[in-house]
C-alpha cells in the first residue's frame, strides 16, 4: 500500500497538539531531571514561534518503553512542546543511556508552519561523546557541533537552524 | 527489522517556492543519511491515559451544539503493508463551519463557535479502525497569494509504532474546487495527491443525522528481509 503523504502542521497546532504534560518526560521531583532548552530558528535568523518540538529517548539505562526494546522499562521517554512566542522550548527529562552501541542521544522531530515535512535531528551531550557514535561519525565535521548540546545551569541548550549559516544537521529516515 | 523508505513521489518537497512560507524554513544544506537503530525502531506508544471522555466527538464537549454539517470522520491506520496498527492515538484539529480556529493567532473575520473547540483525539481499535464526530470545517483566506484560500481540511496526528512512523497530514473532502490554487495541496507529488482526500461513505452516513467520509492512513511497512543496519 502506498504511504500517506505529509502535510505542514500550520500556524494553529497549539489547539489541537500540546499536552499540559507535554514537556514533562520526568515529573519535577525526579531526581537527576535536566531542563533541555532550545530556540528554533529560520533561516533569516528570526525566531519561529509556530513550530513543535518532539523528542524521543532511552532511560538511563538505555532502554525504551517499546516492545522492541531489550529490557523494556517504563520511562515515557517522549516529550513535546510547542515554541512559545520567542521561539523556545524546553523539554524537561533525564539523561539517556548509551543505546546500542550508539553515544547518549534523543532523536528529535521538528515541525512548523512552512515545513511540509517534520526535519529530523538529534542532541548529544559534549561529555557523553567519548566512545564516538556510529551517525555522528558520517556527519561533515565542520557540522557535528550543531548536534552537541550545550551545558547551563539546569540541564542543556539546544538550538535547532532549519536554515542559514549555522543551520542544524537534519537527517534522512 | 526496519521499515521501508518512503518511494520518491510520497512526500512533498521541503522547498515549495508556491509555499511562500518554506523559503526561510526549508534545509539547504543536504540531508544526512540515518540507518534505523533502535532509537528510530521504537517510538512512544501513546494509549487511552491520553483520552478525554468526548474526545472523538467534537460536536458534544460543550453545553449546545456547534453549528454546522454534523460529519463523521472515520477510517482505518494501516501500516503499507495492510497491517492495522493497534491501539494506536489519532489526534485531529480543524477550523469551524466558518472557517475559523479557536487560535489566538487566527485573525480571519469569521465567528467563533462557542460549541466547538476543533480538537480530537481517537484510539485505533483492534482493526486499525478510528472515528471521529464533527462539524464539516469551512475554507479560509490566508496571506499566501492573491485571493488564497485555504480548501477545507483537517489536520491528522499520527504515530504508529515508531519514530520512523511519524506522520502530520492534512485530510481533504472531494471535490473540492479550491484545491487548484492551494500550493499546501499542490505541493505533493500529483500521483499521490489523492491518498490526502477522504471518499464520501453512503454507508456511514445516517439517515438524518450525519455525512460519513472515510479517510484511511497508511505509514510506513516494514522491510521484507531485515537490513544489515538492524
Amino acid at each position: 500500500m502506498e504511504p500517506t503523504p505529509s502535510q505542514t502542521i500550520g500556524p494553529f497546532l497549539h489547539i489541537g497538539l500540546p499536552w499540559p504534560d507535554g514537556a514533562h518526560v520526568v515529573a519535577g521531583d525526579t531526581p537527576d531531571a535536566i531542563w533541555i532548552r532550545g530556540a528554533v530558528y529560520d533561516g533569516a535568523g528570526e525566531l519561529v514561534p509556530d513550530a513543535l518540538v518532539e523528542t524521543w529517548q532511552a532511560d538511563p539505562d538505555g532502554t525504551f518503553d517499546h516492545p522492541d526494546s531489550p529490557g523494556r522499562c517504563e520511562f515515557r521517554g517522549f516529550g513535546r512542546c510547542p515554541t512559545d512566542d520567542n521561539g523556545e522550548y524546553e523539554i524537561r527529562t533525564l539523561l539517556p543511556g548509551a543505546v546500542d552501541g550508539q553515544a547518549p542521544h534523543i532523536d528529535v522531530s521538528v515541525f512548523a508552519r512552512g515545513l511540509l515535512n517534520r526535519v529530523i535531528t538529534r542532541i548529544y551531550f559534549p561529555h557523553l561523546l567519548d566512545d564516538g557514535d556510529p551517525l555522528l561519525d558520517t556527519v561533515p565535521e565542520d557540522r557535528q557541533h550543531t548536534l552537541i548540546a550545550q551545558r547551563t545551569d539546569d540541564g542543556y541548550r539546544f538550538d535547532i537552524h532549519l536554515q542559514g549559516p549555522n543551520e542544524t544537521v537534519f537527517f534522512d529516515l | 527489522m526496519t521499515f521501508r523508505r518512503d518511494p520518491d513521489g510520497t512526500h512533498p518537497p521541503l522547498d515549495h517556492p508556491g509555499y511562500r512560507s518554506t523559503a526561510l524554513r526549508h534545509p539547504k544544506q543536504p540531508l544526512v543519511l540515518m540507518p534505523q537503530r533502535l532509537t528510530e525502531l521504537t517510538g512512544p506508544l501513546l494509549g487511552p491515559g491520553r483520552l478525554g471522555e468526548h474526545d472523538n466527538d467534537l460536536t458534544v464537549q460543550h453545553d449546545g451544539e456547534p453549528i454546522g454539517q454534523r460529519i463523521v470522520v472515520h477510517g482505518r491506520l494501516l501500516d503499507g503493508d495492510g497491517r492495522p496498527v493497534r491501539g494506536s492515538l489519532v489526534e485531529i484539529w480543524q477550523a469551524n463551519a466558518a472557517g475559523r480556529y479557536k487560535h489566538r493567532a487566527d485573525r480571519w473575520a469569521a465567528p467563533l463557535d462557542p460549541n466547538f473547540e476543533g480538537v480530537g483525539r481517537a484510539l485505533t481499535d483492534a482493526d486499525g479502525h478510528y472515528e471521529f464526530t464533527t462539524i464539516r470545517p469551512g475554507a479560509y483566506p490566508w496571506g499566501n497569494h492573491a485571493n488564497a484560500w485555504r480548501p477545507a481540511h483537517i489536520h491528522f496526528s499520527l504515530f504508529g509504532t515508531s519514530f520512523t512512523q511519524r506522520l502530520i497530514t492534512q485530510m481533504y473532502f472531494p471535490d473540492d474546487p479550491l484545491f487548484f490554487q492551494d500550493p499546501i495541496y499542490q505541493s505533493v507529488p500529483e500521483s499521490a495527491r489523492s491518498r490526502l482526500v477522504a471518499a464520501y461513505d453512503h454507508d456511514r452516513t445516517t439517515d438524518h443525522w450525519a455525512l460519513g467520509f472515510r479517510f484511511d492512513i497508511v505509514l510506513r511497512g516494514r522491510e521484507a528481509t531485515p537490513a544489515e543496519d538492524a
